[in-house]
């Protein structure tokens, strides 16, 4: 009976945010959108777990032994994937954001564009 | 907005998510004291039904097998856009002869680790429906693999392996291949995504049906995604640095 998994989820999706408003690098910004996400693996894991469940493999272990639920472990599969893809799209657009304006900083980026 | 006035915004608005959080958590299931009524299921009748051992690969492969045709192309997109956004801001073309410098203890270790690597994604993907594992997972290991080619032979080799032909080639077509094997279940009479080969016997190679044929596609989309994003950033770095 604990929450903690829970606590810790937010706590991972608040600190990330933190993380992204204050951010002086564009690469940290995506490190630190990166922790967000990781955020949601937690939460669906937790959601998904059954106390004392094993993995749900059923190689080995017999048919209705206690397992924990598939499809949030399926669904952490998308949402890693989905991370992967938005963390590569945002690094290749600060590669290209460098390049034209030579620095990675957020805010000069505002002074040099009004 | 100045940093004071953005961060003094946040920590306003940071308190009133996590209070939102604290009242939303508060209102699920303790931790581990499950109710839902899909994984029961699933745990009870996947097995008998798709005879893939792993849960887990039927829910993404079988079940979900639509959503995960959406992922494999949200990957195919992003990986599009990389490729577009670095090959057209890319000032000159990388002189691969003289590009990464590697020496003779990498090379023995990239002797071993390569082949070895590159071994365990296609088990990986191969033993998805039975061991934790499958097509995404192994794909990466996969890629990997090809990736220290870079620098266990030479990365001229590698480049000339990777650019255009190889990395494109596997991304297409095991995005091709997902759809392909999802219209075989059409043409078969049935419904899209529906197997049609033989489920085979439980617990082996060549059971499950079209969870294994869709792990090998989803294994070929990934392995040639993680090679172009590699590949692209890694070209990026070195026409930097010979700039």
């Amino acid at each position: 009976m604990s929450y903690l998994p829970y606590a810790l989820a937010g706590w991972l999706f608040v600190v990330g945010l933190y993380g992204v408003v204050t951010s002086r690098n564009l690469i940290h910004l995506v490190v630190c959108v990166s922790v967000i996400q990781s955020a949601t693996y937690v939460l669906l894991l937790a959601i998904g777990y059954v106390k004392g469940g094993t993995a749900p493999i059923f190689n080995g272990i017999a048919l209705g032994t206690k397992a924990v639920d598939p499809v949030v472990q399926a669904l952490t599969l998308t949402d890693v994937v989905v991370s992967v893809t938005s963390m590569a799209l945002l690094l290749a657009i600060a590669v290209e954001v460098h390049k034209r304006t030579g620095t990675l900083d957020p805010d000069e980026l505002r002074e040099q564009h009004g | 907005m100045t940093r004071r006035l953005r961060t003094g915004l946040f920590l306003a608005g940071g308190a009133g998510l996590s209070a939102l959080f604290a009242w939303g958590f508060a209102g699920l299931p303790a931790f581990g004291d499950y109710h839902g009524v899909y994984g029961r299921l699933l745990n009870r009748d996947a097995l008998g039904q798709t005879h893939a051992m792993s849960a887990i690969a039927a829910v993404t492969f079988d079940y979900r097998g639509f959503d995960t045709m959406g992922e494999d192309f949200i990957l195919f997109a992003s990986v599009l856009g990389v490729a577009l956004l670095l090959r057209q801001v890319r000032e000159r073309d990388v002189d691969a002869g003289q590009a990464v410098e590697t020496s003779d203890p990498v090379r023995a270790v990239g002797a071993i680790a390569v082949p070895a690597f590159f071994l365990l994604g296609l088990f990986v993907i191969a033993h998805g429906y039975l061991t934790p594992g499958g097509g995404f997972q192994g794909g990466v290991v996969v890629a990997i693999a090809i990736v220290l080619l870079s620098i266990a032979v030479d990365y001229g080799s590698y480049a000339a392996l990777v650019r255009k032909p190889l990395a494109d080639l596997v991304d297409g077509l095991g995005a091709g291949a997902y759809v392909a094997v999802g219209v075989g279940g059409l043409l078969a009479g049935s419904a899209f995504l529906e197997s049609f080969v033989s489920r085979g016997k439980i617990g082996e190679l060549t059971s499950s049906g079209t969870i294994a044929l869709l792990s090998w596609a989803s294994g070929l989309e990934v392995a040639g995604a993680t090679l172009l994003l590699a590949s692209e950033f890694l070209e990026e770095l070195l026409a930097r640095r010979q700039r």
